[in-house]
């Protein structure tokens, strides 16, 4: 029974041992749990990156959607732009971009040069709206459900095996 | 030597005044104006104890990240507009979690983090308490009758063998 006490600190070492390896599996170490998840998309009142016209959280209901943060600074958004790209062509996916502390004319130029998945575009120069959104870097992509509801974030690019993942999350929405 | 002593006091005495008309407080190169040095002190330590969180073991003042910077300018925003500590680190959590704050709150998910290290301090304590029990009975314990003579009988071989 004495002994057994001698081979706590061996067990307390594997434990640690297994929980380092759980997290080394974990993809995206520096992802952050948003708080977000289950409210209201944040209300704005901003301009559209293309047009200048007035846009508002009111405008992302009626129909599920992914609002995806992105700025042309960012190397990891244009790793991403592509699968955006198909998403949007060949599933019909509804996207709303925020262009994030970026500026309005390389990112018109960006849209033209790669393609625009984008339904519209929310020129956030500041990041006042990123600020609401709790965003901390780019890409960061949020799936809203048709009422306008955040259900789901993803922080870093979105790609197929990512996809593969978050699709079916994206699915079940209403 | 006077005249230069009341020089450099009348300096002192306006760079002093310069001061305490605005007092401001400059983090990573911004500077953030405010009316008295108590605003400035608390404008410091909302940024000491608020942490970045794209550079994860900086807090807002020391990190130079655009989202930090961003993040220092709400507080001084809502600083300006009145609002307390609390609400400050608040309206931060609100966005992006028990992350930013260095002090996160103690609720079911955070509770590992709070006693974990005083669960394995009170688990050390645990071992080294069993060890030295186990040590102190050994010592404590008077040899048998036949273990004592085995002593002598090892004793006295070991002499003859020597001799």
């Amino acid at each position: 029974m004495k002994r057994f006490v001698l081979f706590v600190p061996l067990v307390g070492v594997l434990a640690l041992v297994v929980l380092f390896f759980l997290t080394l599996d974990r993809e995206n170490k520096d992802a952050l749990p948003s708080p977000l998840i289950g409210q209201a998309f944040p209300a704005f009142d901003m301009v559209a990156l293309e047009s200048g016209a007035a846009v508002t959280a009111e405008d992302l209901k009626g129909q599920k959607l992914l609002v995806n943060v992105w700025a042309t600074w960012c190397p990891t958004c244009k790793a991403e732009h592509a699968f955006l790209n198909k998403l949007a062509d060949q599933q019909g996916i509804r996207i709303i971009g925020i262009n994030y502390k970026d500026e309005d004319i390389k990112a018109r130029q960006w849209l033209e040069s790669f393609g625009n998945p984008y339904e519209v575009n929310v020129s956030d120069p500041d990041g006042k709206l990123g600020l609401e959104l709790g965003v901390y870097g780019a890409p960061e992509t949020f799936l809203v459900d048709a009422n306008g509801v955040i259900r789901g974030k993803h922080i870093g690019d979105l790609n197929t095996e990512v996809w593969k993942k978050l699709q079916p999350q994206f699915e079940a929405m209403p | 030597m006077t005249s230069m002593k009341s020089l450099l006091a009348a300096f002192l005495l306006a760079l002093t005044s310069l001061f305490s008309l605005s007092a401001s407080a400059v983090v990573e190169g911004y500077k953030y104006q405010f009316d008295s040095e108590e605003e400035v002190q608390r404008f410091n330590g909302l940024a000491e104890v608020l942490r970045c969180p794209k550079c994860q073991n900086q807090n807002l003042a020391d990190s130079n990240a655009p989202v930090a910077s961003d993040m220092r300018e709400k507080v001084y925003e809502l600083m300006l507009e009145g609002q307390s500590d609390d609400q400050i680190v608040d309206y931060l959590v609100a966005r992006y979690g028990d992350f930013v704050h260095y002090k996160p709150p103690v609720r079911a998910e955070t509770w590992l983090l709070w006693f974990g290290p005083l669960i394995a301090f009170l688990i050390g304590l645990l071992v080294l308490r069993q060890l030295r029990r186990k040590q102190t009975v050994e010592q404590a314990q008077p040899l048998t009758e036949a273990e004592r003579a085995q002593l002598e009988r090892m004793k006295s071989g070991a002499d003859s063998s020597s001799n």
